[in-house]
């Protein structure tokens, strides 16, 4: 069985191929920014830590040849630029939105800055999961064709999503995104829990990029995220701050991504740059549906800027 | 508001015992006093953010191993230090005198939009693909008028829809105008890919050229063109519009405080859609000056990150559409002599773009100040006076 066998299937196939390669990034960065926004402060920047995740990893690769030193260099990177913005933040009369945007310019300039000489070498790449072994049909093995992040961040989102309900910790970055004053009853210090809430999200976002230039697309380079790391922001909006629904909106948005290319691959590409455009399109019109000037969004922690 | 805070270090409370005493002595200096004070505090802020932003900077360039004393004196060399390079940043401060006020003027009533980009973009492209058909018709001052509108209308429709869906949905107005430049970029691109191509431009997609004729010239005496003196009236039109009208007075009540402005009876939705409408306009105005004063057409190039750096010119200038003049020709010139120091020293181009971010971080950090200095605050001047008798 050749290629062209599959005919038109072959456009839902590349689109779960798709979904699944594109959305890994997003829940990285969306299960970052949902623990950061759940401990009541919303960080804007991770657009800009994602960029400089991507080039970290994609850097330090390159010298130490080791993709998985690459994604540790870059969750290092990450949590100091939400170092950075949980510090600042902690200031009183300081805008933790306006931050995010600095943080946001601040993060592409040094990626960029630092991203020049890796623009040319080859970094090696993140390692697979051949889930599509027992298929003989080329299509189908290289869309099952898993990356090993991807089965990370799912469970990733399980822990958080169990561990935000049923642990202590849980617990205190739930209260401290409700009331820091009730956090501060309970002897709690929400700056302190923000900062590191800030910085775990700084980490993860990170990865997110990490896997941008050393999986898919597979390279570094000053184009490497269409604005992944503020759609993913949008996101956490759309799945209510609810770790699993963040997977499930990223595969949706996944799916959008690749609805582009996959159109593309049977021949069809008229418009290709406005299927491009359809996942900032969908954002908006599930910001739109979802969002409400009147109530406050369910699930929404109530020190949250975001939603005031 | 009041002022609770400790009074600051020793440093800073030096030299205001002077001025406490004059103004207690002299009755009638202390309003002057006061209305001085209060001026001078985001003034000496913003320049003692500057200060320590290109105080960081530089210990980001000593610590790659160059000199930022080399590097400061090729920025004011390639940014403001000749003719030629002042012409250069007045040129490139053109542009970020419109993005600013897509910023500013939303922040009055409270709102971050960050999407000016787009705004240019889209009013770029209105107004090359209106030009086309419209330019052999017309003659070229109309033409610009029209163009001129056309832009505005462009890039007001996309701002103001951020602003509507904002007062209207609910919806967080920062991601939703970044959303739209994005969307805004796309729409450029398949357009001037595919129906608005000029079939000459090969390697660099473009709209057709404007006829020569019918490119917007130079101010005389001066190698930059009139998008300058746009950006400047714009700021000036702005300034009059927040400060000395009703509505300007109707959208700073708003900005301070939503819900009372509402309880009021103040049309909060008009004054939303009304000013993002105009900050968009700004912003499309300023893709049209590209377009028909620099590009010619609607191509790439106008995805420069103007829109980006605007948001930075307008949070240095504190959303002050007066005090955005000589910020955006601050920044103009920065971004002027990025050219001279990465051929003279040999740095990436970003480097110009690490020095806005880290300036962007600083002058945010330093909101923090306000308050904080008793030389700024009147209110605090008197409680020295009650303790005289203790010194």
């Amino acid at each position: 069985m050749d290629d062209s066998a599959l005919g038109l299937w072959g456009v839902p196939l590349a689109i779960l191929a798709g979904a699944i390669r594109v959305s890994t990034p997003f829940i990285f960065v969306s299960l970052g920014e949902t623990l950061t926004e759940r401990s009541g402060r919303i960080n804007l920047g991770l657009e800009g830590t994602l960029v400089f995740g991507a080039m970290a990893a994609y850097a330090v690769a390159v010298m130490t040849g080791s993709p998985w030193a690459g994604v540790g260099a870059a969750m290092v990177a990450g949590s100091l630029f939400g170092f950075v913005h949980g510090f600042i933040c902690k200031f009183p009369k300081v805008n933790d939105i306006a931050i995010g945007i600095a943080m946001m310019q601040f993060g592409l300039g040094l990626a960029f800055f630092f991203g020049k000489p890796f623009i040319q070498p080859v970094a090696p790449k993140l390692p697979v999961i051949p889930l599509g072994f027992w298929s003989h049909i080329a299509q189908v093995q290289a869309a099952l064709t898993i990356n090993i992040l991807f089965v990370i961040g799912l469970a990733l989102a399980v822990v958080l999503w169990w561990g935000l309900k049923n642990t202590r910790i849980g617990l205190i970055l739930r209260v401290v995104g409700d009331s820091s004053d009730a956090a501060r009853a309970m002897g709690i210090s929400p700056d302190r829990v923000r900062l590191i809430a800030t910085m775990a999200g700084g980490a993860l976002a990170a990865v997110g990029g990490a896997y941008l230039s050393l999986f898919y697309p597979g390279a570094w380079n000053e184009r490497i995220s269409s604005g992944q790391g503020l759609m993913a922001v949008a996101l956490v909006i759309f799945a209510r701050w609810n770790p699993l629904g963040c997977v499930a909106a990223s595969l949706l948005f996944g799916g959008a991504g690749a609805l582009g290319p996959a159109l593309q691959s049977v021949g069809v590409s008229e418009g290709y740059y406005l299927f491009y455009a359809a996942p900032y399109v969908l954002t908006l019109i599930i910001l739109i549906i979802t969002s409400s000037p009147t109530r406050a969004l369910s699930g929404a922690p109530a020190a949250l800027s975001l939603t005031k | 508001m009041t002022h609770s805070q400790a009074p600051s270090q020793k440093g800073q409370s030096a030299p205001l015992l002077g001025a406490e005493s004059a103004a207690s002595e002299r009755r009638g200096l202390r309003p002057l006093a006061e209305w001085l004070a209060r001026r001078a505090e985001p003034l000496a802020i913003t320049l003692l953010a500057i200060l320590i932003g290109l105080g960081l900077f530089s210990l980001f360039i000593l610590a790659i191993g160059k000199s930022p004393l080399q590097l400061f004196q090729l920025m004011y060399a390639g940014g403001f230090g000749s003719w030629f390079s002042l012409q250069n940043a007045l040129s490139r401060a053109a542009p970020l005198l419109l993005t600013a006020l897509c910023v500013a003027l939303p922040a009055r009533l409270g709102l971050t939009i960050i999407g000016a980009e787009g705004a240019l973009v889209l009013g770029g492209l209105a107004a090359a693909a209106l030009a086309v058909p419209l330019a052999p018709g017309l003659s070229p001052p109309v033409l610009w008028l029209v163009m001129g509108l056309i832009s505005m209308l462009a890039g007001g429709i996309w701002i103001g829809f951020a602003g509507a869906l904002k007062h209207y949905r609910g919806v967080n107005e920062t991601i939703s105008s970044l959303l739209l430049a994005y969307i805004a970029i796309a729409l450029m691109n398949h357009l001037i890919e595919g129906p608005l191509r000029d079939p000459a431009s090969l390697n660099k997609p473009s709209t057709m050229l404007l006829p020569a004729i019918d490119m917007i010239g130079k101010i005389p005496g001066m190698d930059v063109h009139w998008g300058l003196a746009v950006g400047v009236i714009a700021c000036i039109i702005s300034y009059i519009v927040i400060e000395w009208t009703s509505i300007g007075f109707a959208a700073r009540i708003a900005g301070g405080n939503m819900r009372a402005a509402q309880i009021q009876g103040l049309p909060v939705g008009r004054l939303i859609v009304g000013f993002t409408v105009l900050a968009g306009g700004f912003a499309g105005l300023a893709g049209m000056i590209e377009v028909a004063a620099v590009q010619g057409s609607a191509n790439g190039a106008l995805v420069a990150g103007y829109g980006y750096t605007g948001i930075l010119v307008a949070f240095l200038a504190r959303q002050n559409p007066l005090a955005i003049i000589p910020v955006a020709i601050f920044l103009g010139g920065i971004t002027a002599s990025g050219g001279l120091i990465q051929r003279r020293m040999g740095l990436p181009d970003a480097t110009v773009l690490v020095l806005q971010g880290t300036l962007f971080v600083v002058i945010l950090f330093c909101e923090t100040l306000y308050g904080r200095f008793r030389v700024f605050n009147p209110e605090l001047w008197k409680q020295p006076d009650l303790s005289k008798g203790d010194r």
